[in-house]
């Protein structure tokens, strides 16, 4: 598995988006800023499932009278099934995400985490 | 029939829409539909736990299926018992009336009962699934669930449920590429069949990064110490039957996910010698226990105390996975359903209180145990049993553990468990205290208090009658249940 880790790029580049989704996630103070991490963070894990599926020379996954029965003639279906599920998935925490965002600027004013701390004490207080 | 599993699941997921289109016309309608939706699940979750013990494991195959190609639903004795567990208190939330478990009763068109039995069917369904990525799909539809649910608390509540999200989508991406690895490692998806194939990998790198990435996703998601940050504003802003719902049934899920890839997915051995995952999980959850219970003793709001001994009550189940011997996981377990009846009953009864007072902060409470007999009884019993105070359910998990910690040879562990006690005793005494001892300040809120209505009290005395049955029934469940999960360990 470690070779197959160095031999593919893109592994690398998953790893970087990763860093860059959980840095904006939790890094950031804005959180909007925090939202747009989260949906790196989850592409970047869609990308390593798609690149887990890919074969060099791999055809599509539909079997074909030229390329016979023989699986490792076409690339692996089944990750790219499971990503479906999951861009829904991650669709309907986006959408829910973005309509809670719209209640909290509503509300405070702001979508800076730290402010809306602060209206939040000034609150309590009065 | 061993379709149990999937009879159990499917009113909850054919009634959340039933009930949000119905709620859309009548409200009335609505909660009808969901209390039938409840009750139909219900009666096929005893009859899993009956069925299980009576035959053992029981397999259904999706859509005709067999597994490793299909999706296979698994009833064993430990998702019997957890799916009996969320069944009964979901029911017991859905019973509530939504002007006391919620600030402001819904409008017309939101689907509160909809939201709530979907959450429930997430959960029913990562406790009886038999793959993983199955799992990841039923834990993604809790969460969503439990997001949306929690902004039913106000504006607050929003800001905490953004926050909760973020942590939550972490601790699901940690889970989903954890199943990535463990997927392009053994080229499959069941439970059963990876079991199989990962054993020749235990020395894999990819196979311990994947173990790492599942159990740290699933302690955000079970609010263990330090990784339960999101939990006291989730669960303090959320209206109280929600929060009885969350804390009571929704975190300990994840312990479960722990538990089943501990002793299902991989040998035990793996979790405790070759990687030291129960050794950290224990140390955590001692100290989260600690501080936990501490921070409870520091609140002023009924709610937010709970929050707090909810990462303290945590971690007792978290410390019966990191004892690793049988004795402590029963401990652990049997915790599990404890804390679901304590815990979802003190909420209830802040809802009570909340919609007959208004009042939400422990040292206004005093003389309401005179104004409220049986309401307080209920807390009182409730309270007895988080102290851990014989005959009360909680008492029993607490000698299961100590028993576990004694045998493991880990004193700490053991004053850890007796401290918290003691800790956990001074911040319900002395809400008992301010109940019933100090006299009433004066307060018109105190003095006009009357004993809720029927349809209040009813649900907060099924689950107080309901942890001293527990208590006195525990070694039925011990021996029946949780015997044949714990049998799995290394004595």
């Amino acid at each position: 598995m470690a070779e197959m880790f160095l031999a593919r790029y893109v592994y690398l580049m998953v790893i970087v988006l990763l860093a860059i989704g959980l840095w904006g996630m939790l890094g950031k103070r804005n959180l909007l800023k925090k939202l747009i991490g989260m949906n790196i963070f989850q592409t970047a894990i869609f990308l390593f499932f798609i690149e887990g599926a890919t074969k060099l020379g791999g055809s599509v996954p539909v079997i074909s009278p030229e390329l016979g029965m023989e699986a490792a003639r076409y690339v692996n279906p089944l990750p790219h099934v499971l990503i479906l599920t999951g861009i829904v998935v991650s669709i309907s925490l986006t959408g829910v995400a973005l309509a809670f965002l719209i209640v909290i600027y509503r509300k405070y004013k702001t979508l800076d985490d730290r402010a809306i701390m602060l209206k939040m004490k000034e609150e309590t207080s009065e | 029939m061993s379709s149990l599993s999937i009879l159990t699941l499917a009113p909850l997921l054919l009634f959340a829409f039933i009930t949000t289109l119905v709620g859309i016309w009548r409200l009335k309608w609505a909660y009808a539909a969901a209390v039938i939706g409840m009750l139909l699940s219900l009666i096929a979750a005893g009859a899993g736990v009956f069925r299980v013990l009576a035959e053992g494991k029981l397999r259904h195959f999706l859509g005709g299926w067999p597994p490793p190609f299909g999706i296979e639903y698994v009833l064993d004795h430990l998702s019997a018992f957890m799916a009996l567990i969320i069944v009964f208190i979901g029911l017991i939330a859905v019973v509530y009336p939504p002007e006391a478990g919620l600030y402001q009763p819904p409008r017309k068109g939101i689907p509160m009962y909809g939201l709530l039995l979907l959450l429930f069917a997430g959960l029913v369904g990562v406790v009886v699934t038999g793959d993983l990525f199955n799992l990841f799909v039923f834990l993604e539809i809790y969460s969503l669930a439990s997001y949306a649910l929690i902004t039913l608390g106000g504006d607050r509540a929003v800001v905490a449920s953004f926050r909760y999200l973020i942590l939550g989508t972490i601790a699901g991406s940690f889970y989903l590429l954890g199943v990535g690895f463990i997927y392009f490692s053994t080229g499959t998806l069941n439970m059963a069949d990876a079991a199989q194939r990962l054993v020749p990998l235990y020395s894999s790198p990819v196979v311990m990064a994947a173990v790492a990435l599942i159990v740290i996703g699933m302690c955000i998601k079970m609010a263990l110490f330090p990784l339960h940050v999101w939990l006291p504003d989730a669960h303090s802003y959320a209206s109280p039957m929600v929060a009885a719902v969350l804390a009571g049934i929704q975190i300990e899920v994840a312990a479960y996910v722990v538990v089943r890839f501990m002793l299902t997915i991989f040998q035990p051995h793996y979790f405790i010698d070759v990687l030291p995952v129960t050794t950290v999980i224990g140390w955590m959850a001692a100290v989260g226990i600690i501080f936990g219970s501490v921070m409870a003793i520091a609140q002023r709001d009924f709610k937010r105390m709970l929050a707090y001994s909810t990462v303290a009550q945590v971690g007792y189940i978290g410390l019966g996975i990191g004892l690793a011997n049988p004795l402590g996981l029963i401990g652990g377990l049997l915790h599990i359903l404890n804390h679901a009846f304590m815990k979802s009953c003190l909420f209830l009864v802040a809802g009570g209180i909340r919609y007959k007072t208004g009042l939400h902060e422990i040292p206004k409470f005093a003389g309401l145990g005179r104004k409220m007999p049986l309401m307080m009884a209920a807390f009182t019993v409730a309270a007895l049993s988080m102290v851990g105070i014989p005959p009360t359910a909680g008492f029993f998990s607490k000698w299961y553990l100590v028993l576990g910690s004694i045998d493991a040879g880990n004193w700490v562990f053991l004053a850890v468990i007796l401290a918290s006690s003691l800790l956990t005793a001074v911040y319900f005494f002395r809400m008992v205290e301010k109940l019933y001892a100090v006299p009433s300040s004066g307060d018109a809120a105190v003095e006009q208090a009357t004993e809720p209505s029927a349809g209040i009290l009813v649900p907060i005395l099924v689950l107080a009658v309901g942890i001293i049955i527990l208590g006195l029934i525990n070694a039925l469940i011990v021996t029946q249940l949780l015997m044949p999960v714990a049998a799995l360990l290394p004595s």
